[in-house]
C-alpha cells in the first residue's frame, strides 16, 4: 500500500540531502517579498537588501495578499514558500494607511515561523544618494562588521529581538578562516530610543598606522534608515528550547588511523610516501678504491656533476696498475 | 578608550558597547549620522584591534586568521537529525551477539571456475550460469527446477522489500526517515484501518467535501455567499429523478422499468443458485424484446426528420462566379 519513493539521480539526491537536517547547518536563505500594497521606499529597500544579500537570498515579484504574518491563518503561504524555496529568514514589505513603509522580518524553525518583528522605515537613503569613491564598494558576499550601540540593546525587549534578527540576517555564512584582506563594510546600528534604531551601512577603509592593526575609518556607502519598532512576536519557550541545542563537539571530529587494541593498547597508523629506490643517486664514496683514489674520484666526481660533462669510463689499464700496487 | 569595555563577539565580528546612551537625541540628522559613525569607528577599531593579534597564515590573496566559534546563541533553522531507530536485524543480530562479516570485493565462482564480483553484472552464483540442475529424490516429475529457483527468488526479494518497508515504516514514526527517501500510498485504505501515512487530501477531494458542506444547510446552499475563487458546486439541482405521473405516448411505461430493475436485483442477491441459465434466458430476451418495442415506438412517433435523408437542392445556385 505504501511505495518508497527514491531520487532517480544523483545529483536529485545530492539536492534533498543538501535540504535536510544537519548537525552543521548550511547558512541561512532569506526570502523577500511584498503585500499588495508597497510603496516606493518599501520597494527601494526590498531591493537593496536583495542585493546585498545577492547569493543566499531569493526575491519574489508577485503581490501576495493573502500573507499577514501577524494574523493566525496568514502565515501557511509564508511557511509554503520557505519550504520550497528552503528558506529560513524572511522580509515582507508593505504599505498601508495605519503602517506605512512596513517591514516584517521574521525567521523560521522547520519551516514554521519562529519570531517576528514588525519595523518601520523613516528617512531611508539609497546607496545612491551617498557619494563615495567608487573603489571602496564592498564586494557581495564579504563578511560584514557588526557594531551594535546603546543600552537599548540589552534592556529593551524588543530591541534585543531586532539586534539578533538583524545579526541573522546580514552575518552571511559563518567560517573559520577569514582572509584579513577582504574586510570591507560594517553595519552601524544605534538605539536612538527604547523604539528606534538608527541603522546604517559603510564600507570600512584601512589606514596605515605604526603598529600591526590598521587605522579603520568609516565611509557611509549603503542603505540607511531609521527602524521604528511596531510589533513583535517571541519564539515559544519549547520551541526555543529545540532551536537553540547544541551538541558537544567530540561528536563532530572524528579521529583518523588512530585505534585500540586491548593486548597492545593505542595503535596509530602511519602511511609513508613511495621511496623511489631506483631513482636515487649513487653516493661518490667508492670504498673500493685506496684512500687517496678515492677522494681524487670524489673531487673529480664532484667537478663532472658540477660542470655536467659527460663521465670518463674507467679502462682496464688503469685497474690492472691498481692492483699492482 | 581602553576604559570603556565593549562585548566582543569574535566569530561573528560583532562588537555592542551597552553602557553608551544618548543624554540628549541630536537634533539635526548630520550630527546624529556623525555621532554614530564615531561611536561606529571605535567599535570596529575595537574589534579589528583583536583581529589582527590573532595568529594570521600567509596565503596568496592575503593574510588568512583563525576565527573562534561565535559567542551569540542563534537559532537553528532546522531541528537536529534524529538517530534511526535499529532495522529489525539489527535488533536480532544484537540479541544473537552476531557481529557484521567482512566480505572481500571479489569471490570465486564454483560454476564458471573464475574469480567475480559479488553483485551485478557478471556476478557470483547468478542463475543463468547454471547449466544442469540434478535431480533430487524429493523432486517431483513435471516440475522446472530452473523456474522453481527463479520464483523463490522472486520470493525472497519480494520479502525483503517489505522488510525494508516496515523498517522505513518505523523509522518515519521516530520522525528519522532518511532525507532521499519519501513514503507514498498507493491506495485508499480500507475503511476502519488504521493509515500508517498520514493521508494528504487532493484538490478534488477537499473540493467535493466543500461542496458536500456548503449544501448541508436548510436552503441546500443557494443562498450562501461564496468566497472568491470557490467553484460552483457540481451537481446542481436535483439528485434524485422522479418518474412522471402521465406518460406520454411516446414513452414506454417507465414506471415498470423501475420495478423490473429493482425486482431482478432483489431476485439476483436472494438466489443461492449460481446461474439459472433459462431464468438467464428469459430475462435477456425479455430485455431485448422491450428495448425493440420502444425502438420502433420512437421511430413511429417522431415527426422531426432526423432520420431522412438530406434533400439536395437541384436548383443551380444564382451566384456565378
Amino acid at each position: 500500500m505504501l511505495k518508497i519513493k527514491t531520487p532517480k539521480t544523483q545529483r536529485a539526491k545530492r539536492a534533498l540531502d543538501n535540504r535536510a537536517p544537519k548537525i552543521v547547518e548550511n547558512a541561512k536563505k532569506t526570502l523577500i517579498l511584498h503585500g499588495t500594497k508597497t510603496s516606493g521606499v518599501v520597494n527601494a529597500v526590498l531591493m537593496q537588501i536583495y542585493h546585498m544579500k545577492r547569493d543566499n537570498a531569493v526575491k519574489y515579484t508577485k503581490k501576495n495578499e493573502n500573507i499577514r504574518p501577524f494574523e493566525s491563518g496568514g502565515e501557511t503561504s509564508l511557511e509554503f514558500f520557505s519550504l520550497k524555496t528552503d528558506c529560513s529568514l524572511f522580509v515582507f514589505g508593505s504599505h498601508s494607511k495605519k503602517r506605512p513603509n512596513n517591514l516584517v522580518l521574521g525567521r523560521m524553525f522547520d519551516h514554521h515561523i519562529y519570531d517576528l518583528v514588525e519595523v518601520g522605515v523613516d528617512n531611508f537613503k539609497s546607496t545612491e544618494t551617498f557619494g563615495y569613491d567608487k573603489k571602496l564598494t564592498p564586494r557581495i558576499g564579504s563578511k560584514p562588521f557588526f557594531a551594535f550601540i546603546g543600552e537599548g540593546f540589552e534592556s529593551v525587549e524588543e530591541l534585543k529581538q531586532l539586534k539578533e534578527v538583524l545579526l541573522d540576517l546580514f552575518r552571511g555564512e559563518v567560517v573559520e578562516n577569514l582572509n584579513l584582506a577582504g574586510i570591507d563594510h560594517v553595519f552601524v546600528c544605534t538605539a536612538v530610543s527604547p523604539t528606534t534604531v538608527f541603522f546604517t551601512h559603510c564600507a570600512l577603509r584601512l589606514k596605515k598606522s605604526g603598529t600591526l592593526v590598521p587605522r579603520m575609518e568609516l565611509v557611509e556607502v549603503g542603505p540607511s534608515m531609521d527602524l521604528v519598532i511596531r510589533r513583535h512576536r517571541l519564539p515559544n519557550d519549547s520551541v526555543k528550547k529545540e532551536a537553540t541545542k547544541t551538541t558537544s563537539d567530540q561528536l563532530k571530529k572524528k579521529i583518523k588511523n588512530v585505534s585500540s587494541d586491548i593486548v597492545q593498547g593505542k595503535i596509530g597508523r602511519i602511511y609513508i610516501p613511495d621511496q623511489k629506490a631506483g631513482s636515487i643517486p649513487l653516493s661518490n664514496d667508492i670504498k673500493g678504491l685506496k684512500r687517496e683514489r678515492r677522494e681524487a674520484k670524489k673531487s673529480k666526481r664532484a667537478q663532472e656533476t658540477g660542470e655536467n660533462e659527460a663521465k670518463k669510463q674507467k679502462t682496464c689499464s688503469d685497474d690492472h696498475k691498481l692492483i699492482g700496487n | 578608550m581602553e576604559s570603556e569595555k565593549f562585548q566582543v563577539d569574535l566569530g561573528n565580528l560583532m562588537a555592542f558597547d551597552p553602557a553608551h546612551h544618548f543624554e540628549s537625541i541630536p537634533s539635526s540628522r548630520e550630527e546624529l549620522t556623525k555621532a554614530c559613525l564615531e561611536k561606529g569607528t571605535e567599535l570596529v577599531q575595537a574589534i579589528a584591534n583583536v583581529l589582527f593579534a590573532l595568529p594570521s597564515t600567509e596565503d596568496r590573496d592575503g593574510p588568512i586568521v583563525r576565527l573562534p566559534q561565535p559567542t551569540t546563541k542563534l537559532p537553528r533553522e532546522k531541528h537536529f537529525p534524529k538517530p534511526k531507530p535499529p532495522t529489525k536485524w539489527e535488533l536480532f543480530a544484537k540479541t544473537k551477539g552476531i557481529k557484521p562479516r567482512k566480505k572481500g570485493k571479489r569471490a570465486f565462482d564454483e560454476q564458471t571456475g573464475a574469480w567475480k564480483r559479488l553483485h551485478g553484472y557478471d556476478r557470483v552464483n547468478d542463475d543463468k550460469d547454471i547449466p544442469i540442475i540434478e535431480a533430487k529424490l524429493t523432486d517431483e516429475p513435471g516440475e522446472d527446477p530452473f523456474s522453481k529457483r527463479k520464483a523463490e527468488k522472486k520470493k525472497r526479494v519480494e520479502k525483503q522489500e517489505k522488510n525494508r518497508l516496515g523498517n522505513l515504516k518505523q523509522a518515519a514514526k521516530a520522525g528519522a526517515l532518511p532525507s532521499h527517501i519519501q513514503l507514498a500510498a498507493t491506495a485508499l485504505p480500507i475503511t476502519g484501518t488504521r493509515t500508517d501515512v498520514p493521508r494528504k487530501s487532493s484538490k478534488e477531494e477537499l473540493e467535493n467535501v466543500a461542496g458536500m458542506a456548503a449544501t448541508a444547510t436548510a436552503s441546500g446552499g443557494k443562498f450562501d455567499r461564496k468566497l472568491s475563487g470557490e467553484k460552483p458546486l457540481k451537481h446542481a439541482g436535483k439528485h434524485r429523478k422522479f418518474l412522471p405521473v402521465v406518460e406520454g405516448k411516446g414513452m414506454s411505461s417507465q414506471e415498470q422499468k423501475q420495478t423490473a430493475k429493482i425486482l431482478e436485483q432483489l431476485m439476483s442477491r436472494s438466489s443461492n443458485d449460481i446461474l439459472d441459465v433459462k431464468k438467464a434466458v428469459t430475462i435477456f430476451n425479455v430485455k431485448k424484446e422491450k428495448k425493440r418495442k420502444m425502438e420502433k415506438d420512437r421511430e413511429r412517433s417522431s415527426t422531426a426528420s432526423k432520420l431522412k435523408p438530406k434533400k439536395q437542392s437541384l436548383k443551380k445556385s444564382s451566384k456565378k462566379h
